[in-house]
């Protein structure tokens, strides 16, 4: 039910863990719902995103998107991470089981409220 | 032979390899059907007729009240429907309870489409229903009730006898579900005092797509199928052939090695059961600890969600590493946004119910397979906490216990 991509990410998920002294937090999901995603970002020279990391609670796509979504996001401007949608995500995992689609695709809403905190934080920029 | 370790048997079992034989040469040379009155037709008549024989010895009933089905849900759904059509003029009123398997709940919902009235009895935090609310629920419409003998997720054997002797009592027909407990427990419709009993053949080793329904002489149920005259015109259809031998041989077999084959897997999950208590904090027993199907084990595991551990046991990394199969409530599986709905009419948390296991046994798996897929477990749970942005070891104090007491919502 899952391609090989999914797989792959769920099994050796990139970036897991949370930075140190993070610039910007988002946590998405919840509980009782079976998924919750937290994404920590650093923010360096140019807005860019200098590191990411993910710790997820849920099944083999919320562990999956969540990872991917770190791959995507590193080094890239946070306009630019702030426009990955759930839909690149899904197609960078060669696709979701259409039931994932909503419940367990929140990785690019995790990544965007983290930006929004880092953004709170730093209002002039 | 591959090296995984099926431990889904809840869900369906291999076929036993003395039952293919028998099915064997009724899927080849021998094809009469067993309506016709030629010779050809009348050997697999015999074959059929022993199946039954074979069945009715399994659960101590007479041969004439076993009718061959497609499986547990045809079975469950005509008792429901076939004995609401039946008695309709008596009244409209059906008792079951909330964490009945979805074949007993979907044709209850369709009957309250129909305009019926059905009352699902709670069950308490261990599952079981309290035989002293079935009383307290019969109507003077109440036509039916319908109770699981041993639940499929959770493994609670429900009070079947006292149940049925309370239906006896108030002249209400009684149906159960026996699709997980013939063939791994005893079972004797009389010791049960029940009306109807849904049979599924691949839950004890023979084959998909065959089943059984007894239902005792005098009970009035309509046909669910109409057709040709198969089964005292009361299940049309050309008999199944190589299923029905099929699931005669297994009732056969079965009933050889009852006893001591449900006491060594009852040592089994009881074995499993205690080295996952001294082995992982922050779980939850799912079910009741002694009131259990013998080859049943589930948990809720803390911080974590079911459909990864499934995922993580069944497709293992290391290159040498066995497969197993489990099966969760998680909401992931379900193919609904809910999780499993036996768990939560138990009272579970929904963020535990999410993260329960199952494990059920067969009569194949042995210790050197529970050690190892235990092994396996611990690492898997161990990682998925480690990713969990929610899970903090001992926080909730959730233990096995007792999880009526501990607020599981504070952590959300």
């Amino acid at each position: 039910m899952y391609t090989e991509q999914v797989m792959d990410h769920f099994q050796n998920p990139r970036n897991m863990g949370e930075v140190d002294d993070p610039d910007g937090v988002g946590e998405v999901g919840n509980p009782q719902c079976g998924d919750v995603m937290r994404i920590t970002i650093k923010v360096g020279e140019g807005e860019t995103i200098e590191d990411v990391k993910f710790k997820t609670l849920g099944c083999g796509a919320a562990i999956a998107t969540s990872s991917m979504v770190t791959e995507m996001a590193k080094g890239k401007t946070l306009v630019e991470a702030q426009e990955i949608s759930k839909k690149a995500v899904a197609d960078a995992l060669g696709g979701l089981p259409p039931q994932k689609m909503h419940c367990s695709n929140l990785a690019s809403d995790g990544l965007k409220k983290a930006i929004e905190d880092y953004r709170a934080k730093h209002p002039e920029k | 032979m591959n090296q995984d370790i099926f431990l889904d048997n809840a869900a369906t079992t291999r076929t036993d390899p003395e039952v293919l034989e028998a099915m064997t040469p009724w899927l080849g040379e021998n094809y009469g059907s067993p309506a016709t009155l030629y010779a050809f037709g009348a050997l697999a008549k015999q074959a059929i007729e022993q199946a039954r024989q074979h069945l009715a010895d399994l659960i101590g009933a007479e041969a004439k009240d076993v009718y061959f089905t497609s499986g547990a849900t045809e079975s469950n759904n005509w008792a429901i429907k076939g004995v609401c059509d039946a008695l309709e003029g008596k009244g409209k009123h059906i008792i079951t309870e909330q964490a009945e398997h979805h074949s007993i709940l979907l044709p209850c919902k369709y009957m309250e489409k129909k305009g019926w009235e059905v009352t699902y009895l709670p069950v308490d935090s261990d599952g079981l229903v309290n035989p002293a609310d079935v009383k307290a629920a019969i109507r003077e419409d109440t036509v039916l009730i319908s109770i699981v003998h041993g639940n499929h997720e959770i493994g609670t054997i429900q009070p079947i006898s006292e149940i049925g002797a309370i239906a006896r009592e108030m002249g209400v027909a009684f149906h159960v579900n026996a699709a997980q407990t013939v063939g791994h427990i005893p079972v004797d419709v009389e010791n049960l005092a029940c009306d109807l009993l849904s049979i599924s053949g691949h839950k004890f080793y023979g084959p998909k797509g065959v089943g059984a329904l007894y239902a005792r002489r005098g009970v009035r149920i309509s046909p669910l199928l109409h057709g040709g005259g198969q089964e005292k015109k009361r299940r049309a259809g050309t008999h199944n052939v190589p299923g029905i031998v099929g699931l005669g041989k297994a009732a056969e077999l079965a009933r050889l090695n009852l006893k001591a084959e449900s006491q060594r897997m009852a040592g089994l999950r009881d074995y499993i059961m205690e080295k996952i208590e001294a082995n992982m904090d922050d779980i939850r027993l799912n079910g009741h600890r002694t009131k259990r199907l013998p080859n049943n084990v589930n948990y809720s595991i803390e911080g974590i969600e079911g459909e990864s551990i499934m995922l993580s046991l069944s497709y293992p990394t290391a290159e040498d590493a066995r497969a197993i199969f489990v099966s969760t409530g998680s909401a992931c599986v379900s193919g609904t946004l809910e999780p499993s709905h036996i768990l939560l009419s138990l009272g579970v948390p929904a963020e535990l119910a999410h993260g329960s296991v199952r494990i059920s046994l067969s009569k194949e798996n042995t210790r050197e397979d529970a050690d190892y897929a235990l092994n396996a477990l611990f690492e898997v749970a161990e990682r998925l906490r480690s990713m969990s942005p929610v899970y903090k070891r001992g926080a909730k104090q959730c233990s096995t216990a007792n999880t009526e007491d501990c607020d599981c919502e504070s952590s959300c």
